[in-house]
């Protein structure tokens, strides 16, 4: 009863609220939705207890759902270390995020719908962390694809919104082509869909092949490959990763909550719950590893050039994404954990301290407008200074912890993969610090650029949004000190349990202890340098980066552009998907089946009996000719032998 | 299982009862349309009812037919009035009955003339839905299963749109040439034979060569009902002349004729020819899911869009039988059931605006969610359960249409699922160019809030659609047994694939 409500408490205030907006009883659908989500924290902090920190796990069977001969899949919530560090993150930013919405939505009219639309979305994740099997799984992870699609078009009266709304939803369907497809096949080998029947056969499948289309595929590496594909478009990882910087349309906390925080960790999430499969899967490990590096350091040379605030903070997620994945791509999944929980932390910071600049800001995004505004809203410059802090990877900070612990594991996994990524992971962790402060200096320092009347606005943020910032802030500086025995210092090994599988072989989690020292250091420094970098470009020298994006034109309009991948799936998808469509609607369905088929006939027909009127014949003939031609049919059929 | 009174005679004819009683209307014609659609209303709302109670007696534990009627038609002949259901049927049945008092509700504004005449036609065509859902006997089935044509053939022809003639005719065309090879079949198998019951039939061994002409003969007629590409294009133009009604039943009801008809006859009748044709039956429905998709994206008719998925959504149905598992027949009900919801659904989407504006061109909508929230929220809902989303019953029937095809053949399954993918893709745009933006039109900002009356076809499909998708067993237990049944009739081999 316990552990429902947490999962079911949001839902309920879900509903509530949406019965309330239509309504329009404002006040008592913030209210209950509110009380809603942080009531699920507060049991979610003792189910922490007794699940994570006392070891006790549980499964509590709800209902059935699809049951069809031996595929299975009941509504079961499966409550382990893995969901309950879920359920501590997801609970926790959601709450802050509901109370900083009062604030940030209090002149729109449709705030009861808004909030309706956040609890939902808390509800599916929390469906997705706890599920106890893939379809399940599936559900939350389709809910919290719609709460999304509903959140990012919010302001459904603005293009952009509902575009890039539709773009997260159909750029996620091409990862759920995957997971659909991952499902199928683990369902195919195991005889099963729930976790514990999966997980406890598993390894026996190690020679088993798939053929498909003809090839002879190692089964556990489809398996893993194509969930991993599904795990990408959650997570935006390169390649379907388009959706995530045009998902900032939406309002801001739902870019804190959802597109930082909690669902686009779903993937990594995935991954982790899977591990017992994806272990005996050598080939999709590296696979994992190889896109994980990409994205970290695709998203941070495109992050550097970004004039957008929120989607500076955007890419910078899409990296930290990046890192997690080639964690758990060297079997360091402990350590994608841990980041994963700080960067919920101080990415949910970043971007409230972004909406508390562009709500300061009378709604300008554009960091080029901005500037010479941190004494006004000196809480705020220090929230941002918290967050950059922490995800550089400061000494001491939260993301010092987890990002060097995945450096570390990374070089300590010795394996070619994992070496790459180590090198492209310090590249990338020197552009964070820059695009951070390049940041900072631009949204707070210099001269002011906006116009006179917005300057004249200026103004630190109500308490409903402030106060709900200082919990994170607690996070981001101290979650990283606080978490690391647990999550992968000594203890992890016990913490996690049952829950995260690693095959005795690979020893990344070990090993990163026992790096030599400059691998510990390095990222520190160029991090340092970065920050540097972003001090000399833009306080010291602000003709620098000018003159260097026109000197390396190509290289930059490459970067601004984003690596021209929305352009070149226009290309090579949409635009032909649709021209297709036509194509095959007038040629295909006009053009052949039924200008030879019924307009075909029709008019066979009536050139027949134009005919037979010549002929004078009259009606009665064409009847008779009809029937003459099946009778002649009939019995030909009857003596062919067939009829008897 | 017998009740005292002929239960399923019952519910088959008391819509043909309602038929004779409107014919006694008299009055001014005001007054006959008025006392028509409550007379309609009235009699399919009852028929509805009644058929709960089909549901509350129905044996899920049972093997064989319930509720069986049998009266000695053309004695000695073999021939008999005989009805009764099992698990496959007694959904459709539901469907029908449920699917008739909403659309006459769904035509209380729109049909201004010769009302009479088109609540009569109604009632017919719901005889004749439920009567080819409860026959047991061959030449019954072939009755009621052409008899059901003519109501409709007159709905789309009298009270259709424009170009309403070429529709019907089309339409007409399509379905007799199956119809005329589905007769010579069924002759030919009651001269084999020498019975024209269902059950006995099934039982009856057919030589393997014979097999494949008579499901040659029978495939001609339910392809055509599915539709299957490439015989599918009647349903975009039947779909876009018919009134809303007219669409949510022929979506609702009458594709699923064809469904059921592989279930009743081609598959327990002709085992070897199935799974000689199967490959044949993949690629075909391969082709008519992502082929249609791709046609849905490049339409800018409301109605023609929903049709064309509707043909994507039917190719799911055929793999799912085809597949000849458990996960594949259930599936290929559920989505049945689920379409039949959906599609019904989504038609009246349509007719809700065209009954405001008079035009189904996608590009004079846009921002409609302003002047009509609620509309707005139950276009998205079914929107989203035509897309597949999990918690719907949209998405039960697909997955397990996909779980049974990736286990006969893996490639039917990867390519099908393309059409999840393009299925998002044409539902979120029309929806995003109807719904959303800002709408700038007045003609759209005067668009009147949904009525109460529309309101109230809206909630019981929205709860139904929840319903099944949260708790699709309520369907699937039904199913089940008759099932593995007919899995036991077709035969060790395939059963064997579990």
């Amino acid at each position: 009863m316990f552990y429902k409500a947490i999962v079911f408490l949001p839902l309920v205030g879900a509903i509530a609220a949406g019965l309330f907006s239509l309504r329009k009883l404002d006040g008592a659908a913030v209210t209950v939705s509110i009380a809603g989500v942080c009531l699920s924290f507060i049991l979610s902090c003792f189910a922490f207890g007794t699940i994570a920190l006392g070891g006790e796990q549980a499964t509590i069977d709800v209902a059935r759902w699809i049951g069809s001969g031996r595929f299975q899949a009941h509504w079961t919530l499966r409550f382990d270390t893995l969901t309950a560090v879920m359920l501590i993150v997801v609970t926790g930013v959601s709450s802050c995020v509901h109370i900083y919405s009062v604030g940030y939505m209090h002149n729109d009219k449709s705030i009861a719908r808004f909030m309706a639309y956040l609890s939902l979305f808390t509800f599916a994740m929390l469906m997705l962390v706890s599920a106890d099997n893939l379809v399940q799984l599936f559900f939350g992870w389709e809910g919290v694809g719609v709460a999304s699609y509903l959140l990012i078009g919010f302001w459904h009266h603005k293009e952009t919104a509902h575009t890039a709304a539709m773009k997260a939803f159909v750029v996620n369907r091409v990862g759920d082509f995957g997971f659909v497809l991952g499902i199928l096949a683990i369902f195919a080998l195991t005889g099963s869909v729930s976790f514990d029947a999966i997980f406890e056969t598993v390894s026996s499948y190690q020679p088993a092949t798939i053929s498909i289309f003809g090839l002879q595929l190692p089964a556990l590496e489809v398996v893993s490959i194509l969930l991993f594909i599904g795990a990408m478009g959650k997570s935006a990882q390169l390649g379907l990763h388009t959706w995530l910087p045009d998902a900032m349309e939406g309002p801001t906390p739902v870019s804190a909550l959802i597109h930082a925080a909690t669902m686009v960790t779903a993937g990594v999430f995935l991954i982790c719950r899977l591990s017992p499969v994806i272990e005996y899967a050598p080939v999709a490990l590296d696979i994992i590893t190889f896109v994980g590096a990409l994205t970290a350091i695709f998203a941070a040379t495109v992050g550097m050039t970004q004039f957008d605030i929120k989607r500076v903070i955007a890419y910078s997620t899409c990296s930290q994404l990046g890192y997690m994945f080639f964690a758990a791509g060297v079997s360091a999944y402990p350590a994608a954990m841990f980041h994963l929980t700080t960067h919920a932390f101080f990415k949910a910071l970043l971007f409230l301290g972004a909406g508390s600049v562009i709500h300061a800001l009378s709604n300008e995004q554009d960091l080029r407008n901005m500037g010479g505004i941190w004494r006004q809203i000196p809480v705020t410059y220090a929230i941002m200074w918290i967050g950059s802090l922490a995800l550089a990877g400061f000494p001491f900070f939260a993301g010092f912890y987890s990002k060097d612990m995945i450096l570390e594991a990374a070089y300590g996994a010795h394996t070619s993969a994992g070496l790459l990524a180590f090198w492209l992971g310090c590249v990338a962790a020197l552009l964070t610090a820059f695009y951070s402060w390049r940041l900072l200096i631009m949204a707070f320092h210099g001269t002011p650029r906006a116009s006179v009347e917005i300057m004249a606005h200026v103004h630190e943020s109500p308490n409903v949004m402030t106060l709900p910032l200082i919990p994170l802030a607690l996070g981001a500086i101290f979650a990283g000190w606080m978490g690391y025995d647990l999550f992968v210092g000594n203890h992890w090994q016990e913490f996690w349990g049952d829950s995260l599988f690693i095959l005795p072989t690979h020893q990344a989690m070990e090993a990163a202890h026992h790096v030599p020292t400059w691998v510990k250091l390095l990222p520190i420094g160029l991090a340092s340098a970065g920050v540097a970098g972003a001090y000399i470009g833009y306080v010291r020298l602000p003709w620098l980066p000018v003159s260097l994006a026109s000197r390396t034109g190509a290289l930059y309009q490459f970067l601004f552009n984003k690596w021209y991948f929305d352009e070149l799936y226009d290309r090579i998808f949409v635009k032909p998907a649709v021209r297709c469509g036509k194509l095959l609607w007038t040629r295909g369905d006009k053009g052949v089946i039924d200008h030879y088929g019924p307009d075909g006939l029709s008019a066979a027909v009536a050139r027949l009996s134009g005919r037979l009127v010549q002929l004078q014949t009259g009606y009665v003939y064409h009847y008779a000719f009809a029937m003459m031609i099946g009778v002649v049919v009939l019995l030909t059929w009857y003596f062919s032998g067939f009829g008897g | 299982m017998n009740s005292s009174w002929p239960l399923l005679s019952v519910i088959t004819f008391l819509p043909l009862s309602g038929v004779l009683f409107l014919m006694l209307v008299r009055g001014t014609e005001a007054n006959v349309a008025t006392n028509a659609k409550l007379v309609a209303l009235w009699v399919s709302g009852f028929t509805f009812f009644l058929s709960l109670f089909l549901y509350v007696g129905f044996d899920p534990d049972f093997v064989g037919y319930q509720f069986e009627e049998q009266v000695d038609w053309i004695s000695g002949a073999g021939i008999s009035y005989h009805l009764g259901i099992d698990g496959i049927s007694m959904p459709f049945i539901l469907l029908s009955t449920f699917l008739v008092p909403l659309s006459i509700l769904a035509s209380w504004g729109s049909i201004t003339h010769r009302v009479r005449d088109y609540m009569m036609a109604f009632l017919v065509l719901e005889t004749m839905m439920v009567g080819m859902f409860a026959s047991l006997d061959m030449l019954m089935f072939y009755l009621f299963f052409e008899g059901v044509l003519i109501p409709m053939f007159l709905i789309i022809g009298i009270w259709g749109g424009i170009d309403r003639v070429y529709a019907a005719f089309k339409f007409f065309l399509y379905t007799l040439l199956g119809s005329v090879l589905m007769l010579v079949c069924m002759l030919v198998m009651y001269q084999q034979s020498g019975t024209t019951d269902i059950p006995e039939l099934a039982a009856f061994d057919f030589a393997p060569t014979l097999q494949f002409w008579l499901f040659l003969g029978f495939f001609a007629s339910f392809a055509v009902k599915v539709p299957m590409w490439p015989v599918h294009t009647w349903l975009p133009d039947a779909h876009v002349q018919a009134p809303t009604a007219g669409s949510m039943i022929l979506a609702g009801v009458l594709l699923k004729m064809g469904g059921y008809g592989f279930l009743r006859f081609s598959l327990p009748m002709f085992p070897d020819a199935s799974d000689l044709f199967a490959p044949m039956i993949f690629a075909l429905s391969v082709v008519a899911v992502i082929y249609t998709s791709l046609v849905a994206l490049a339409q800018s008719d409301m109605k023609k869009l929903i049709a064309y998925s509707s043909v994507a959504h039917m190719g799911f149905v055929t793999i799912g039988i085809f597949s000849m598992n458990e996960q594949g027949i259930a599936g290929a009900m559920f989505q049945m059931i689920s379409h039949g919801l959906v599609s019904a659904a989504l038609f009246f989407c349509v007719g809700v605006v065209y009954d405001r504006l008079h035009t189904r061109e996608i590009s004079a909508y846009g921002g409609v969610v302003d002047a009509m929230p609620r509309y707005a929220a139950f276009f998205m809902f079914m929107m989203l359960a035509s897309v597949g989303l999990p918690g719907t019953s949209g998405f039960v029937g697909e997955m397990l249409v996909l779980v049974g095809a990736w286990n006969r053949a893996n490639w039917v399954a990867v390519l099908a699922a393309i059409g999840l993918i393009l299925g998002a893709c044409y539902m979120l745009w029309l929806y995003r160019r109807v719904v959303f933006g800002r709408a700038e039109k007045p003609e759209i900002l005067e668009l009147e809030a949904l009525s109460s009356r529309e309101f109230l076809i809206f909630v019981p499909l929205t709860v139904f659609v929840l319903w099944f998708g949260v708790y699709p067993s309520t369907l699937l237990d039904i199913m089940e047994l008759a099932v593995s049944d007919l899995l036991g009739q077709i035969g060790p081999q395939q059963t064997a694939l579990r």
